[in-house]
């Protein structure tokens, strides 16, 4: 027996270093210079030199394990001398075994598919205290993991440790010096002493502290302010279930609780035991060398191994023989008895042996039921063993996955011994250590069996990631003059065109009707309103089921269309909730929101435009009112985009002039900011110039002259070409303050998007007072993209500033042309009223989502600054480039 | 090894393999150096403990001769090591 002391001595470790005299602190110093110095000469060796190094220490450990676990077990008068000699071996083989070919030097992981690389980086100096139940084999492994990464030890023993400790370091340094390990790598605290430990803890060159041991020193550690392993006491429960094999279990407790005399935290506590095998487990315990005590001895027993004071176990009982124990209790057992077991009624601070006990002693309940086992095992857990370890012998797998579940344990040993176990390595492929990480439930950083990956800080090199883009439009766009006719070509039973009164009247209905497959029964759906609210749209839904619709032929402008698509999503997947696909996203890819994939009917979108503005055919974007919450509601999503899109100018040829100028500037507003947008791509950007050359050539001439044909027919295709772009590129903060003010003041998309227009082009050509996050463009690209606009247009100059001037001046000419207003001014509203709308404006310009894929992004005081310059006008004596502070 | 001492400053190279002995006769040296005293390290891919050691010593006893140490040609590697132990303020570096 050892001198007596209780656990709870070992709670509280004081962390004042002042009781250190002079002297002291200067040995301390010197120790920690000579690991500072030693941790920095290793950062220059190389895998293989650590390795090599590595290899002869643990065979070096091998070659000591007998002479150390002596020196152990003599000094601390603690274990069995048999099973340290095998901790020394497992810690050194088991974890050479482990570590041997893992890297931990330089790049130590390459993932090749996220183009990441992890690089090892070494902590430096690390303070490890070690305890005294399993002295040498937790220097021998610590030194070893030490090596491998390349880090320096100052090792604090136990002080009842603290010699064959010093022997398992001066081992492990003279070889690892022998290989060229630097100078100073490895120290021992002569007389290791509380405030020594402070003083270290503290230390501004020690990088991590590594403590194995009671809940005083984990508990010191975390609370010294350093990086810390702090791994401290467990209380593992053990559920022996009836479908267990009981002589393989019965034996595995034995040779586990037995171990070195219980002094792995890790071996079992409580055997919480089903009614049904109770008896049977009992005798085969008893036939194996164990004491069955009676309810006398429990009393007895509980009495002088656990401090009826603090409830914890009395350290002269740790690590003895049960036939020790017994006789100091006064227990009359049979010689060779090598478990004691006490049977108890429940878990927790009410029954004493149910708590940690690092001795041959094990408590055991008789369960009724698999709810009453679970319960007592999760009391067990609870009372000091949170996050350590847990172990289980059953053969129904169901059992041992709900064990898993409510077990707050690190380690969840199954149909094997605790404590060997939990070691990792020998009955299971958990990673060999001697500290067990107990998570948070215990105060420690991790659950892990600290292995070398805890002493290294680990960098991740991770490159730039070429992002996967896209490029998705419908799968059939059919455009020219009279391209209505390729209707032919779609076989339907029932189709439903959806359409607005004004469209009905012109006879666009029959036109298309004269399309249609022959045979196909046809019904309408007529859309009164302008902007139709999302309750017309489920009218809509119950016509295409009521009729068992096929095909919907969606025939209109932007709200026609968007409708229809609208319909085709809910007469497709009646569980759609649109107010959850509405939710925000900023990357399409990541978004929270799913749209079905699962269809209940299928129908075929066909989409033909009757405006030259929204594109509405080819995107995949639809806008619908909810009048109740009195906003608008936007999906986006590509299951939205039209299966076919026909782009016939015959639909457009009677747009009024205002209508024809409106959408014209929406499509080239389209155009010009997917071509700058952040997620534009040579895919987009021919899209995009194509539709500005268009544009610009066309729209001026489908103004002047509706009835001209080919303007009609090229601005039609304009819109469509636009709208492929920025389906894919997405627009700007010019749509942002468009949407803001045009829903504000009643103004149409189009005439909004004109007022901005010059303004944002200049403020984008600008050097950007915030750079937007760009991942898939290479720098700062605007300016230079609106010069190459330019240069298509043929507007000339000579440097990309001059051609942005350039472009500015072609538009706001392009808007004279068109008769659009000069300024937000000119529509009638007194600066007063704009003055006093201006906050809600930027809040709301702010909040739309399209600036998001603008190249520069708009801070709030910015968006004040375009609105004033949209209210005050375009132009002026220096031109709307000009007052920009533009600087290409 | 190769002392220059024909202008003002001390000029040393530092062997490798015999940087810790050559850095305690720089150390020596410094009575001589005249303000300032420069050591080539660009044969020096490593330095060992014993080096640091008399890199210490050495800075200890220029600046208590007020001479300027400049290491020259020192690597990444070495320079990190410096870095590490606190050294590199003592010290002033060139390429």
């Amino acid at each position: 027996m050892i001198a007596s002391e209780t656990v709870q001595q070992r709670l509280t470790i004081p962390l004042s270093a002042e009781s250190l005299s002079a002297e002291r602190i200067s040995y301390l110093e010197e120790l920690v210079g000579q690991a500072r110095n030693a941790a920095a000469v290793f950062t220059q060796f190389t895998q293989a030199d650590v390795d090599r190094i590595v290899k002869a220490m643990v065979l070096a450990g091998l070659e000591q394990a007998q002479y150390l676990a002596r020196l152990a077990v003599e000094e601390t008068r603690l274990g069995v001398m048999e099973d340290k000699v095998i901790k020394n071996m497992v810690a050194t083989e088991f974890a050479y075994h482990y570590a041997k070919d893992k890297r931990t030097v330089g790049v130590i992981r390459e993932f090749p598919e996220r183009n990441l690389e992890e690089i090892a980086e070494p902590i430096g100096v690390l303070f490890s205290l070690t305890p005294i139940t399993n002295p040498t084999s937790t220097v021998l492994f610590k030194c070893i993991v030490a090596i491998k990464t390349r880090n320096a030890v100052i090792f604090s023993p136990h002080p009842k440790a603290a010699h064959c400790c010093a022997e398992a370091v001066r081992v492990m340094y003279e070889t690892a010096v022998k290989q060229v390990a630097p100078e100073g790598v490895f120290a021992c605290v002569e007389a290791p002493s509380l405030p020594d430990n402070a003083y270290l803890m503290r230390h501004k060159d020690v990088g991590l502290i590594d403590a194995t041991g009671g809940p005083g020193v984990v508990k010191a550690a975390y609370s010294s302010g350093k990086p810390a392993l702090g791994v401290g006491p467990g209380n593992t429960p053990v559920y022996f279930e009836k479908s267990a094999d009981l002589n393989t279990s019965v034996v595995d407790i034995i040779v586990s609780k037995t171990f070195d005399n219980g002094t792995i935290c890790a071996s079992e506590q409580t055997v919480v035991i089903d009614d049904e095998i109770y008896d049977r487990v009992l005798k085969k315990f008893a036939d194996l060398g164990a004491h069955i005590c009676d309810e006398k001895e429990t009393r007895l027993l509980e009495r002088t191994v656990i401090d009826p004071q603090t409830g914890f176990m009395q350290a002269m009982a740790v690590g003895q023989k049960a036939e020790d124990i017994a006789r100091f209790v006064g227990l009359e057992v049979k010689p060779g008895t090598k478990l004691l077991i006490a049977p108890i009624q429940g878990a927790g601070r009410e029954h004493p042996l149910s708590v940690e006990k690092l001795f041959p002693v094990l408590g055991v309940y008789r369960a009724k039921s698999l709810n009453e086992a679970l319960k007592v095992c999760v009391d067990v857990n609870h009372a000091g063993g949170i996050g350590h370890t847990a172990v289980i012998f059953s053969r129904n797998d169901e059992v041992i996955r709900k064990f898993g579940e409510v077990i707050n344990a690190g380690r969840i040993i199954v149909n094997s011994p605790g404590s060997i176990g939990a070691l990792g390595a020998v009955y299971n492929d958990l990673v060999p250590t001697f500290s067990f990480g107990c998570g948070t439930g215990g105060g420690n950083s991790t659950t892990d069996n600290v292995n070398i990956y805890h002493y290294l800080n680990i960098k991740r090199l991770a490159r730039r990631t070429q992002n996967h883009m896209w490029f998705r439009v419908p799968n059939q766009i059919y455009f020219n003059m009279n391209a209505v006719e390729n209707l032919r070509q779609f076989p339907s039973r029932t189709t439903i065109i959806v359409t607005n009164p004004a469209l009905e009247q012109m006879g666009h209905v029959d036109i298309v009707r004269r399309f249609i497959c022959p045979q196909t029964h046809v019904h309408v759906c007529v859309i009164a309103d302008a902007e139709p609210e999302v309750k017309v749209v489920l009218q809509g839904v119950e016509a295409l089921n009521f009729y068992k619709a096929d095909q919907i032929i969606a025939l209109g402008g932007g709200s026609v269309i968007d409708a229809a698509k609208i319909m085709k999503l809910k007469y497709e997947s009646p569980d759609a909730d649109l107010e959850e696909l509405a939710a925000p996203f900023l990357d399409l890819r990541k978004r929270v929101v799913q749209y079905p994939t699962e269809k209940v009917k299928r129908a075929r979108l066909i989409a033909i435009s009757t405006t030259s503005g929204t594109g509405s055919e080819v995107t995949p974007f639809a806008v619908l009112m909810d009048k109740e919450q009195g906003r608008k509601v936007t999906l986006a999503d590509y299951s939205l985009t039209p299966d076919v899109a026909i782009v016939d100018p015959q639909f457009v040829m009677s747009m009024p002039k205002g209508l024809t100028a409106d959408t014209g500037i929406d499509c080239l507003t389209h155009a010009l900011e997917a071509g700058v947008s952040n997620y534009a791509s040579p895919y987009t950007d021919s899209n995009a110039m194509q539709a500005i050359g268009l544009a610009f050539q066309y729209l001026p001439i489908a103004y002047a002259n509706p009835r001209d044909e080919e303007a009609r027919c090229m601005m039609h295709n304009a819109a469509c070409i636009a709208a492929m772009a920025f389906s894919n590129a997405s627009v700007g903060v010019n749509h942002a303050l468009a949407h803001a003010f045009g829903a504000r003041f009643g103004v149409a998309h189009g005439r909004a998007n004109a007022l901005m227009l010059p303004h944002v082009i200049a403020y984008n050509a600008a050097v950007p007072t915030k750079f937007m996050p760009s991942p898939y463009q290479q720098g700062y690209v605007a300016h230079k993209k609106y010069a190459a606009m330019a240069d298509l247009l043929g507007l000339g100059g000579n440097t990309v500033e001059e051609k942005v001037r350039k472009l500015i001046a072609a538009l706001e000419q392009l808007l004279d042309q068109l008769g659009f207003p000069r300024s937000i001014a000119e529509l009638g509203i007194a600066k007063e009223e704009f003055e006093r709308a201006l906050p809600d404006l930027v809040k709301a310009a702010f909040d739309d989502p399209s600036w998001r894929s603008n190249p520069r992004m708009p801070l709030m005081g910015e968006l004040v600054e375009l609105f004033w310059k949209a209210y005050r006008g375009r132009g002026g004596e220096e031109g709307t480039a000009g007052d920009t502070g533009l600087r290409t | 090894m190769t002392v220059h001492m024909a202008i003002t400053p001390v000029w040393l190279n530092i062997d490798e393999k015999r940087a810790a002995a050559e850095l305690r006769e720089a150390r020596e040296k410094l009575e001589g150096a005249d303000g300032e005293a420069v050591l080539d390290f660009s044969s020096v891919r490593r330095v060992d403990a014993s080096a640091l050691r008399a890199l210490e010593e050495l800075a200890g006893a220029a600046e208590e001769k007020a001479v300027k140490v400049v290491l020259r040609g020192v690597n990444v590697e070495v320079y990190k090591v410096l870095k590490l132990v606190r050294l590199t303020r003592r010290f002033s570096f060139a390429n």
